[in-house]
């Protein structure tokens, strides 16, 4: 790669980012209850949690936006407390919200923070350029970003949070209201850069995100990291394989669950989709002999499957409560 | 559509995705960076940003613009003569308060826009970046000045037009509105220091007008010009501006003794000519009935 060169100059950490003991409080709410992180150069790391876990709070302290109330955090060896600014200089920020200015262009956000970092006029027009055609974004150059589409918008936002090419890059909810497409345009985007050597944090509450594109992943809930690996030491964690059944007729899910504890005799989990339910089994041979018994009862099966267990059910067994269905009105706002 | 030499990530690129990713790759590939510019040069480039804003929403000049206009015209009109007896007696009272007023209520923008930026998140952006801490403030400053100025040309300007005639001369007016917008300066600090604090940017602006609008309902400008005892001494409004301690001078000012080269204290040089006015003393000069004369208006 011809970026190596660089990458060996900058990458003197193993970590690019590491915390110990993070606390931060909002009144009585403990936001952020002590949480641990060791984030290797060059991966990418997922916060996976629901709303309200604490995962922007810890970003803004790792960004130096807040400053934790307790314990140490340091970014490529520099500490976000004492050595802000020097932080500053490394990483990009994509905030849960627009980063940007709205009644601006394109053109004319991206030279702004250029500018800021201390482009001259010229370099700061080309840099501009540069990135808004890689990021498909030169038709809209001289369009206000509030005319951008989400997507769009999203491009804009990590645009601007590359002016000069960070080591370390917080995302936080980059894909958060994205059609699958500007999605996979994200995450095409969050790989090209950890090839390139950047280390990126990005939170998400949505487990296939984190899946798809973490090398490792912390599971936060209330403001705690409960558990952390790579996704398959997670799932192994819960259990060895598990059966997905999505029913016909989802009026039919009570008698299914019925069967399946019988036949199984091991907990069913009811999935957040009314017609579908799934059980951790020991082995495939468990669904065989399921398959029959359902069939019996008259329940009409639309979709079986095998597998290991989804970070969903991961998230069920280690916190009791499912990633995705909290109330959407505890929204961090810190 | 993607590129062939990454294997392993590309691998996995999905259909539908339409990022080219050599460019990409490209465009993010680690550069050299320049050096950190100076907090100055920080702050020149968001007040570049604060004339952007304006160049690109040129609504938010509507209370700029309209606001003094309105008011102008309403109260000379609508008021005038029933207030000062004629219209154009008036006009020389009222105008220099309502280019104070409408100064006064543009201060808030400032805060206003610093909690807008805060609560949609690009401050966020400004604070991530190894820029002067106080720079995005301080950058506001050239726009602001943008503002007060042409908030105070539209004003001068109708009011002129309208038979208003400085007592203080340019020098005089240029001084006055010097002074204005050192003043209104100071103020905007108390509706900026609201900014980071509210919940959203309505609160500020509605917090800013509790606290502007007592402010604003004292000044005397919308007063009957000629008899201050109207409005008893301790409720009488005063420009924005002037301290308390000024009354006693107004007070002097009603004997007829109000001293001609003072800069009226409302920050307009052309102000004592409206205490003369107002005070209905001898005027030296006939240029405040012709120009009654010349605006072409009638007593009630």
């Amino acid at each position: 790669m011809t970026t190596e060169l660089a990458v060996e100059a900058l990458a003197v950490e193993a970590l690019a980012v590491e915390a110990h003991g993070l606390v931060k409080h909002f009144g009585t709410t403990k936001a952020v209850d002590g949480i641990d992180l060791a984030i290797p150069t060059g991966t990418v790391y997922g916060v996976l949690g629901p709303n309200g876990a604490g995962k922007t709070t810890a970003v803004r302290m790792l960004a130096t936006l807040l400053r934790p109330d307790a314990g140490t955090a340091t970014v490529l060896g520099h500490d976000v407390r004492h050595d802000a600014d020097a932080v500053r200089g490394l990483i990009g920020l994509t905030g849960q919200f627009s980063s940007v200015d709205e009644d601006l262009t394109g053109t004319e956000n991206i030279v702004l923070i250029a500018r800021l970092y201390g482009f001259s006029r010229g370099a700061a027009r080309a840099r501009a350029a540069e990135l808004l055609s890689a990021f498909e974004l030169d038709e809209a150059a001289d369009r206000p970003v509030k005319t951008f589409s989400g997507g769009m918008h999203r491009r804009i936002d990590l645009a601007a949070s590359m002016v000069i090419s960070p080591r370390v890059l917080f995302l936080d909810e980059p894909t958060t209201g994205l059609d699958p497409r500007s999605r996979n345009q994200v995450w095409d985007i969050i790989r090209v850069l950890v090839d390139d050597g950047a280390t990126v944090l990005l939170t998400t509450q949505h487990l296939e995100e984190a899946d798809q594109l973490a090398d490792r992943i912390a599971v936060i809930d209330h403001g705690k990291v409960i558990a952390e690996g790579t996704a398959t030491e997670l799932k192994a964690s819960v259990g060895s394989s598990s059966v997905h059944l999505r029913l016909a007729d989802a009026g039919q899910r009570t008698l299914a669950h019925q069967v399946m504890s019988r036949t199984l005799g091991v907990p069913v989990l009811l999935a957040t989709d009314t017609s579908a339910l799934s059980a951790r089994i020991t082995s495939a041979r468990d669904a065989q002999d399921l398959l029959p018994q359902l069939f019996d009862v008259g329940v009409e099966v639309a979709e079986i499957s095998l597998g290991q267990p989804s970070l969903d059910e991961v998230f069920l067994s280690l916190t009791g409560h499912h990633a995705e269905a909290t109330d959407d009105a505890t929204e961090e706002v810190a | 559509m993607s590129a062939p030499d990454t294997a392993t990530r590309q691998g996995t690129a999905r259909q539908g995705s339409e990022i080219e990713v050599n460019p990409l790759r490209a465009a993010i590939a680690p550069r050299e960076r320049p050096a950190r510019p100076s907090a100055v040069a920080n702050a020149f480039t968001f007040g570049w940003r604060a004339l952007l804003k304006i160049k690109h929403v040129p609504e938010q000049l509507f209370d700029v613009t309209l606001t003094p206009i309105i008011f102008t015209l309403m109260f000379t009109y609508l008021f005038g003569g029933a207030i000062a007896g004629d219209v154009g007696t008036y006009l020389q009272f009222l105008l220099p308060g309502i280019l104070v007023q409408t100064v006064l209520i543009i201060t808030v923008y400032t805060g206003f826009t610093l909690n807008t930026d805060i609560t949609k998140g690009v401050f966020d952006r400004f604070r991530s970046l190894p820029v002067w801490r106080p720079s995005p403030v301080v950058g506001a400053l050239p726009g602001d000045t943008v503002r007060y100025s042409l908030a105070s040309t539209i004003t001068l300007g109708l009011g002129f037009l309208l038979g208003f005639r400085a007592g203080g001369g340019i020098v005089g007016v240029l001084l006055g509105v010097g002074l204005l917008l050192v003043f209104a300066f100071s103020i905007s600090w108390i509706f900026t220091s609201l900014g980071p604090v509210m919940r959203s940017p309505n609160a500020v602006m509605g917090t800013s007008m509790m606290i502007l609008m007592p402010l604003d309902l004292r000044l005397q400008h919308l007063r009957r010009p000629v008899d201050d005892a109207v409005v008893p001494a301790d409720l009488g409004g005063h420009q924005p501006g002037e301290r308390p301690g000024h009354r006693s001078t107004r007070a002097d000012g009603r004997d007829g003794e109000f001293l001609p080269g003072r800069l009226g204290a409302g920050g307009l040089g052309g102000d004592h000519r409206d205490r003369r006015a107002r005070h209905d003393a001898p005027v030296p000069d006939a240029d405040l009935r012709s120009v009654a004369g010349r605006a072409g208006v009638r007593g009630s």
